[in-house]
């Protein structure tokens, strides 16, 4: 996890270098601001991971020398199959199309998602479609 | 139905706990719920193919068009439709979803021995914004005013609602919300992936290339697409809602537009061939019989790329007037460098190798060869005194489609060596070989005559041009090149027919060196069903080959 982190913080430092010479030689402000959140978005992650790689330690995955069974057990409930993503992604559709065509889409619209977000979270809750 | 993932250690542990026993819905009701990264993969597949072959049939008219001087077969009106829509396809429909959501889905989870992706829902998610992206795109054709009409790049003032006032450029824009969101959750869905999903023993740096050049695509795009997004609700707002955020009318900036935009868009152009720089690190390799050479190179001169790449967005706008012309300039030529690595470490793989010409080899040459010209001619427009004699000619036209007719013939090679794994079956050399040599030659007879036509002048986005005799013979030629691609587009879909289901690829047709030529043909559902030890970045080779030891970084393979 520890690489993992410095990739994302090397890239930040190198934006952040890159955005302070571009907004002094510049004076243009548009690309400065893009460039300073895209720092930004290169510590957030960047920073959790290192806090993240200090507390979890050294995984299977980190050890050049793991042999298999290190990593043998339990990795996570995943959903074998799921009707809300179609549903969620159906309901974004009509919103979507809402904007062009008119707002009375965005009763099939919000009502899909409101369905897919309800039902997936009770999905994610009980571990998936059961 | 839910199934719990479990490590393979060691093989009776996978079969004991059946995790490869998937009794979930069938038919159209399985393409529709699944959440396996293959299903989906594959759906991704097909929908960005059918993009090809649709953005394809609109070039195939363009190049009609401008085959004689004053062709009438589309009017001016419907011209600015075609190459709007062919581009917004290729680029947004096409290139994007096929190079980080069709094969990067099915392939980036088996690389690393994961059972599926990080976050299964949200993959199935990122699929279905994809596709309701392109139906909305592609309604525009259907609607009152026609489609959208101001270029693939929508440079304000022409996108705003006095100059572009139908629903077709309101349907460019909510299609282009959608895959925008599409995009962004595969971002985040490989990275969480590649992060915390992978095999014992698999460290950062023995991940194969292709996985990380698609962690590197992530992560560029969980920093470009978040601001066109912001961008198209910006345009929007101008278009409906009555800001003036991009009209000099209300105080706005037109060339905030172009910022923002290829902010996005240059990062895009990377987030589009990185992948495809993977997939033919992958094969060289292979069909070299030889590991990567400079595997450590390739992974800096990825990050490099991606790291300039966000720094080079204004080399679009030389010509504004506004841009500091200096830095961009620098930073543009700088890419060249880590690029020069790659093309200088695919040679590398194959200098002394006992190379095999198979179609999936012979495509993946193809893609060094067209994207070396595509390249270099880079260099030649990140130079602003060239760049304003060039820009807005067919000479920038040429130089992105040599580009993106690469990635076309490195997505091919990626079909040829990864379809046997996906379907099970050999996909036919013979027609693989004829495909492959109408689409190289294709590809060059198209774009040669464009680069001397647009250094004579050509302006791009004309569908009539000056009546004379060398423009003429010179876009003939190119219209030639474009039918011979077409063609060989069609002879994939032939070959697909004609291969169905004939000849069965077994586990590993191409002694292959990463995890996936491990696992059967297609993968079970969960991938494995037993792993092998990893030691160096070719596992499942070390594992048919422990004659010969693994080699650390850098040593000389005698």
């Amino acid at each position: 996890m520890r690489i993992e982190s410095k990739i994302l913080l090397w890239l930040g430092i190198f934006f952040g270098l890159m955005c302070a010479v571009y907004w002094t030689w510049s004076l243009e402000n548009a690309g400065g601001v893009m460039m300073f959140f895209a720092m930004g978005l290169c510590f957030l992650p960047g920073l959790y991971y290192f806090w993240w790689s200090r507390r979890m330690g050294y995984r299977p995955e980190d050890d050049p020398n793991a042999t298999q069974e290190t990593g043998a057990g339990y990795i996570d409930a995943f959903p074998g199959s799921s009707i809300f993503p179609f549903t969620l992604g159906s309901g974004a559709f009509f919103v979507v199309l809402s904007m062009v065509f008119g707002s009375w889409l965005l009763i099939p619209g919000l009502g899909l998602v409101i369905w897919a977000a309800l039902g997936g979270i009770a999905e994610g809750r009980r571990g998936g479609d059961k | 139905m839910t199934t719990t993932a479990h490590n393979p250690a060691v093989e009776s542990h996978g079969h004991e706990h059946g995790h490869a026993e998937h009794h979930g819905p069938r038919g159209i009701l399985n393409w529709l719920t699944s959440t396996d990264h293959k299903v989906i993969g594959l759906s991704y597949t097909i929908t960005s193919v059918l993009m090809l072959v649709i953005g394809g049939a609109l070039a195939e008219v363009i190049r009609g068009q401008l085959a004689n001087p004053n062709g009438h077969l589309v009017t001016m009106a419907q011209y600015n439709e075609l190459f709007t829509m062919h581009g917004s396809i290729m680029i947004y429909l096409f290139a994007g979803p096929f190079a980080f959501g069709a094969l990067a889905n099915i392939i980036v989870p088996i690389q690393i021995g994961a059972p599926d992706m990080a976050f299964p829902r949200l993959n199935a998610l990122s699929y279905w914004l994809y596709l309701s992206g392109a139906i909305t795109m592609l309604l525009g054709f259907f609607v009152t005013g026609g489609a959208a009409n101001f270029g693939w790049v929508g440079y304000a003032p022409l996108s705003d609602a006095v100059y572009a006032p139908g629903a077709g450029a309101d349907l460019w824009i909510g299609g282009l919300l959608l895959t925008g969101f599409s995009a962004i959750f595969t971002g985040v869905n490989i990275c969480a992936t590649v992060f915390y999903l992978r095999a014992p023993g698999l460290t950062l740096f023995r991940m194969p290339i292709f996985t990380w050049n698609l962690l590197v695509v992530s992560i560029l795009i969980l920093l470009a697409f978040p601001i066109l997004t912001a961008g198209l609700v910006m345009l929007y707002a101008d278009r409906h809602l009555g800001t003036h955020i991009y009209s000099v009318a209300g105080g706005g900036v037109p060339v905030l537009w172009q910022h923002i935009f290829w902010f996005w868009g240059h990062p895009e152009v990377y987030i589009l061939a990185l992948p495809f720089f993977g997939m033919v690190t992958e094969i060289i390799p292979v069909f070299s019989r030889k590991p990567v050479f400079g595997y450590k190179g390739m992974v800096f001169a990825t990050l490099t790329i991606a790291a300039l790449s966000l720094g080079v967005w204004a080399h679009h706008m030389f010509t504004t007037g506004v841009v500091l012309l200096p830095f961009f300039s620098i930073m543009s030529l700088l890419i060249a460098v880590p690029t020069g690595i790659k093309l200088f470490n695919w040679i590398g793989s194959m200098w002394r190798g006992q190379i095999w010409f198979s179609t999936a080899m012979l495509f993946a040459i193809g893609f060094v060869v067209t994207f070396l010209i595509g390249g270099l001619t880079g260099i030649y427009l990140a130079s602003p005194p060239l760049d304003f004699f060039t820009h807005d000619t067919y000479f920038v036209v040429a130089h992105f489609h040599s580009v993106v007719m690469a990635l076309v013939l490195g997505g091919m090679a990626g079909l040829y060596y990864w379809g046997p794994k996906i379907t099970g079956y050999m996909l036919n050399e013979r027609i693989g070989k004829v495909q492959f040599w109408l689409a190289f030659i294709g590809t060059q007879v198209f774009t040669i005559p464009q680069y001397i036509v647009g250094l004579n002048g050509m302006p791009r986005r004309m569908a009539v041009y000056p009546n004379d005799p060398e423009w003429q013979t010179l876009n003939t030629w190119s219209s030639v090149g474009a039918i011979m691609i077409g063609i060989s587009t069609l002879l994939f879909v032939v070959n697909i027919v004609a291969s169905w289901k004939k000849h069965p690829a077994g586990d590993n047709p191409w002694d292959g060196h990463t995890l996936e030529w491990f696992t059967t043909s297609p993968p079970p559902h969960h991938n494995f069903f037993r792993l092998p030890q990893i030691r160096s970045e070719r596992p499942t080779w070390d594992h048919n080959h422990p004659e010969a030891k693994a080699l650390a970084h850098g040593k000389e393979d005698h």
